[in-house]
């Protein structure tokens, strides 16, 4: 598995796994309160800064973690990790191009939410939710391409 | 969504006519990644016109010798 497929993995699971994280807190306060009484901007900025400190420490672990595992099997090269090929600039273009497309039609919904006068709580959170969604597909796309070619 | 290359190669034959060259060694001089020499080899990757010709480069021979695109007569 290259340097690279490894942070989209990365990625992948630390925007799940937060969104899973957030989801748990907010949803269950849906229903129960009028939107705008929700608690969601603090569950929110502490998931996004999760989601930044995750990424970045994921990210770091892997850069140690891919060395030392390929001296030991001897699979692979340490230089690998520096190295970024057209192959990983490629991936790496589409993977966000499908995760750009996807944000822009969550942001289409936001600014219809916007438009109809719904509360911030939901317009923030469709914004939310297209990011998070993208991230995913993003890391989903990237890591389908890896394995399977194109 | 994603349609594997059509684009066949003849590197694993060609490293192992050259002393069986590692996929690292091979990666190494052409200064791609061994994932990428993999994906290659598996045809799961067309590269670059570029990355094709300094792979036909490694092994001395013309480039049509490493890859082959299956035309209507074959």
């Amino acid at each position: 598995m290259s340097f690279d497929e490894k942070v989209a993995w990365v990625g992948g699971f630390v925007a799940v796994i937060v969104g899973a994280v957030y989801a748990s807190v907010v949803l269950p306060q849906v229903g129960s309160a009028p939107a705008s009484a929700i608690a969601y901007r603090t569950p929110m900025l502490i998931a996004i800064g999760a989601m930044i400190v995750m990424t970045i420490v994921g990210t770091i672990l892997m850069s140690i973690g891919t060395p030392i595992s390929a001296e030991i099997t001897g699979n692979g090269s340490v230089d690998d990790i520096d190295r970024k090929d057209e192959r990983d600039v490629d991936i790496n273009r589409r993977g966000e191009l499908m995760g750009y497309y996807v944000s822009s039609v969550g942001l289409v919904g936001a600014l219809a939410l916007a438009m109809m006068r719904y509360d911030h709580f939901w317009i923030a959170n469709a914004i939310f939710a297209s990011f998070m969604v993208a991230s995913v597909v993003s890391a989903a796309v990237k890591v389908l391409i890896y394995r399977r070619g194109f | 969504m994603v349609k594997p290359t059509q684009v066949i190669n003849s590197i694993r034959a060609l490293r192992f006519a050259a002393g069986e060259m590692t996929q690292s060694e091979l990666a190494d001089r052409v200064g791609v990644t061994r994932q990428t020499i993999i994906a290659i080899e598996q045809g799961r990757y067309s590269p670059s016109l570029e990355v094709a010709f300094k792979i036909a480069r490694v092994f001395g021979v013309p480039l049509d010798s490493v890859f082959h695109y299956p035309g209507e007569e074959s």
